[in-house]
């Protein structure tokens, strides 16, 4: 039972002091992954800090963060382990003359020194506490899906010419999922559920606060009221808050205390990303429609 | 563990005692939380959430590491093991409010209310707790709640929220109304938008709203907000009340709900309307995406020699790694037939809504409108990314009335049939959408045996439940003789299935 929190607070307190504002829906989440063990899986729209969350929790509880990026074409080879073939090669050639015999060879050229270990089998070897990181696993097959099953369920895997290692420690585990495909009822079965949406607009003004220290009270709770109105208009895409915090340092730079409709106008752009979208911002929130 | 077990215990046995307090005079004998946690299951998979077993062990593991008297950390935790859809949350948070109702934070000091003349203390009007004391006019309660919403005291909110309640809703035990009736009478009484009304006048007055109109807007929003919040307030006061009156099980009962796949597209309410127009966009991306990557993978292309000799120079010659060329399959042509009168317009906007989002999966999608007469509408589709908008086009300004404005199938189809017979060709699947019920005018049905002797498919799909067909005056089955596949489409999930065959087919 893992026990880097005490309480769901702590959580909260935790996270604060990497600079991460969890809400208690987060908070209950996280917390509860520490105790029972299980993988979380994230989802949400883009930008809400999924991934951002992994850093934080990796940060506040002094652990390595191991990310291993999914994209389509993933396999075993490049999430767990592969033989370093070229090496192997050349050992074999190098060895011609010596004429040695071949089961040294081979206990030779299928030992550590030849072995390429990637993310999750390094997640697996860890001495240290880390924190693993899966992101975008709706890229994957479903046969890696299912790999990635495996060895999160049993946190330990079988090299047919090394024997079985099995984890020292069962770190925290984040799978994030732009939900761009429905994941299998089994991987979620497993895993914890935690649905990222945008922030209130209480805890997106503390959140610009945080990142943005020099900005006053006032400007952050202007800044957070209009992301939401931008946010309920109709958009293809909805500002993120990476974007919300892009925002508010222009506002900063450019040397703005209030936002008015002309500020606003102005610098659009850098809150949206479509002309369809910022047409239609402008439409709604500059000229008043 | 054995740590976690004994607290859990002891919160149980105050919840159970809460529970005994609250419950005495009502009838039900108490439950310990267990018990409630095993209800609270049992009606989750009654409303369609597909609850495993492993997940509700998970669920009560999760409880025992967690402060049952913190009731949104129990949400989370409870959801976080329990359900792994966020469109089925929704119905989640309706079944944790009725069951743990009894547990909310307005509970704890109220104790008092919960005998059964003060929980309907409205009758009276006498109110107790709170230190209100007496009756307060409408006009009193107005103010104290502005105040309480400009400062957005939440205790305050609650406590009045309460008082609201028994003031207004006129509960009487054992009545057998719905909480939307009760909803209805109090929020009558508080008047919601003139409250947010007279917030913004308050604030305007003081001057804290400079004259532009984007200021303006936000402030609105923000008391729009605020009221949001009060009348969720009011919501659980009165559901707290009806659980402690009828109990847990009757409560959930009667809230119970379709899933938004499974709405029925004809008796669709306005707001499951609105929820059902919010699936489409993600469900048609990850229908999208899904046969994207099926097409890709189901055939692979030709050996790509150039790239294997390429690869194998990693493997000191040997083509150890085989390297393909991207297949290019062809994509289906799709046209719809839509019919949009009265009874099935909401069903084929819909549709064409979801077919149009489709698009990048089809070489062509064109559909067609009609009542008697019949539109090509395709255009309002192509121009924009807004498909609302073209929706709203395709209701305004499609020319679909030939006559009367009665459905007449067979006029439509063969006017459909002269214009555009020789634009169907093999690659083309073609779909009617209607529930073929035709006032008594000729089928024309020859228009679709001659379209699908042309076309790849011909499908239908039918919104009316299956039991329907061919009665009155629903004439599918003379069309159905002609069709590669008639199906009935109700919901989001039937209409979801027939897309994806399509798109393979």
């Amino acid at each position: 039972m893992g026990e880097r929190f005490a309480s769901v607070d702590a959580v909260v307190a935790r996270l604060r002091e990497v600079d991460y504002l969890a809400d208690g829906n987060i908070a209950g989440v996280t917390y509860l992954a520490d105790r029972l063990e299980k993988p979380v899986l994230v989802e949400g729209p883009a930008g809400v800090g999924k991934t951002e969350l992994a850093k934080a929790i990796a940060a506040s509880t002094g652990s390595r963060l191991i990310r291993l990026q999914c994209y389509e074409g993933l396999d075993e080879a490049k999430a767990l382990y592969e033989w370093n073939y070229k090496k192997q090669l050349l050992r074999i050639q190098a060895d011609r003359e010596h004429e040695t015999s071949w089961e040294v060879v081979e206990s030779d050229i299928f030992s550590e020194a030849f072995l390429l270990t990637r993310p999750l089998l390094e997640a697996i070897r860890a001495e240290e506490p880390i924190v693993l990181l899966i992101d975008e696993v709706d890229r994957v097959e479903i046969e890696t899906e299912a790999l990635l099953l495996e060895v999160l369920s049993d946190f330990q895997v079988s090299i047919p010419e090394l024997g079985t290692i099995v984890g020292k420690q069962r770190p925290i585990v984040l799978l994030t999922s732009n939900n761009t495909r429905e994941l299998s009822e089994a991987l979620k079965r497993r895993c914890l559920f935690l649905h990222i949406d945008y922030p209130d607009v209480e805890r997106e003004k503390e959140i610009v606060r945080v990142r943005v220290p020099e900005i006053d009270d006032q400007l952050a709770e202007q800044v957070a009221r209009v992301v939401r109105s931008v946010r309920e208009l109709d958009l293809k895409k909805s500002p993120s808050i990476s974007e919300t915090i892009d925002w508010a340092r222009t506002l900063i730079y450019l040397g703005r205390s209030e936002i008015s409709p002309e500020v606003l106008g102005d610098t659009l752009h850098v809150l949206l990303k479509y002309q369809s979208d910022i047409a239609k911002a402008r439409k709604e929130l500059v000229d008043g429609k | 563990m054995k740590g976690g077990l004994d607290r859990l215990k002891v919160v149980m046995d105050e919840a159970q005692e809460k529970q005994a307090q609250m419950t005495a005079a009502t009838g039900p004998a108490p439950q310990t939380m267990l018990d409630v946690l095993q209800g609270f299951v049992h009606e989750l998979r009654a409303a369609g959430l597909p609850v495993s077993m492993t997940e509700n062990l998970d669920g009560m593991h999760a409880i025992e590491h967690v402060d049952l008297r913190d009731r949104e950390v129990v949400r989370s935790v409870l959801a976080a093991t329990m359900v792994k859809h966020q469109r089925h949350r929704a119905a989640f948070d309706t079944v944790f409010d009725v069951y743990f109702s009894l547990f909310s934070p307005a509970a704890e000091d109220r104790a008092a209310l919960a005998l059964p003349d003060e929980l309907f203390g409205g009758m009276q009007g006498d109110m107790q707790g709170g230190g209100a004391g007496g009756d307060l006019s409408r006009e009193e309660l107005a103010e104290m709640l502005l105040r309480a919403l400009q400062s957005m005291d939440m205790d305050e909110l609650r406590r009045l929220a309460g008082m609201a309640v028994s003031q207004f809703a006129g509960m009487e035990p054992g009545r057998p109304v719905g909480g939307t009736y009760y909803l209805y009478r109090t929020l009558r009484q508080l008047d919601l938008d003139d409250l947010s009304a007279r917030m913004m006048g308050q604030a305007r007055d003081r001057g804290e709203i400079p004259d532009d109109p984007l200021q303006g807007r936000l402030a609105r929003e923000e008391y729009e907000a605020r009221v949001r919040e009060l009348r969720r307030l009011v919501e659980e006061e009165i559901r707290r009340r009806l659980v402690a009156d009828r109990g847990v099980e009757a409560m959930a009962r009667t809230l119970r709900k379709p899933l938004p796949e499974d709405v029925d597209f004809m008796h669709a309410s306005r707001e499951e309307m609105l929820a059902l127009q919010k699936a489409i966009q993600p469900l048609t991306r990850l229908l999208a995406a899904r046969l994207a990557q099926r097409r890709r993978r189901r055939h692979r292309g030709h050996l790509d020699f150039r790239r294997t000799v390429r690869a194998s120079m990693n493997y000191g010659g040997v083509p150890a790694e085989p390297k393909f060329r991207r297949p290019h399959p062809s994509k289906p042509e799709i046209m719809v037939v839509a019919d949009i009168s009265g009874s099935v317009a909401s069903f084929a906007r819909f549709t064409l809504q979801f077919v149009h989002a489709m698009a990048s999966q089809f070489s062509r999608v064109r559909s067609w409108v009609f009542i008697d007469g019949i539109d090509e509408v395709t255009k309002f589709f192509e121009g924009t990314d807004d498909i609302t908008e073209a929706v709203h086009k395709v209701n305004t300004e499609a020319d679909v009335v030939w006559v009367d404005g009665h459905s007449d199938y067979g006029h439509a189809f063969s006017v459909f049939h002269d214009r555009h017979e020789l634009e169907v060709t093999q690659k083309t699947s073609v779909i009617f959408l209607g529930d073929a019920r035709n006032n008594y005018h000729a089928s024309h049905n020859w228009v679709l045996q001659s379209l699908q002797k042309r076309a790849r498919h011909v499908y239908w799909l039918n919104p009316e439940p299956r039991g329907y067909w061919d009665t009155g005056d629903s004439i599918i089955s003379e069309y159905a003789k002609y069709c590669d596949g008639v199906f009935e489409c109700r919901n989001l999930r039937q209409l979801e299935r027939f897309v994806a065959t399509i798109a393979e087919a």
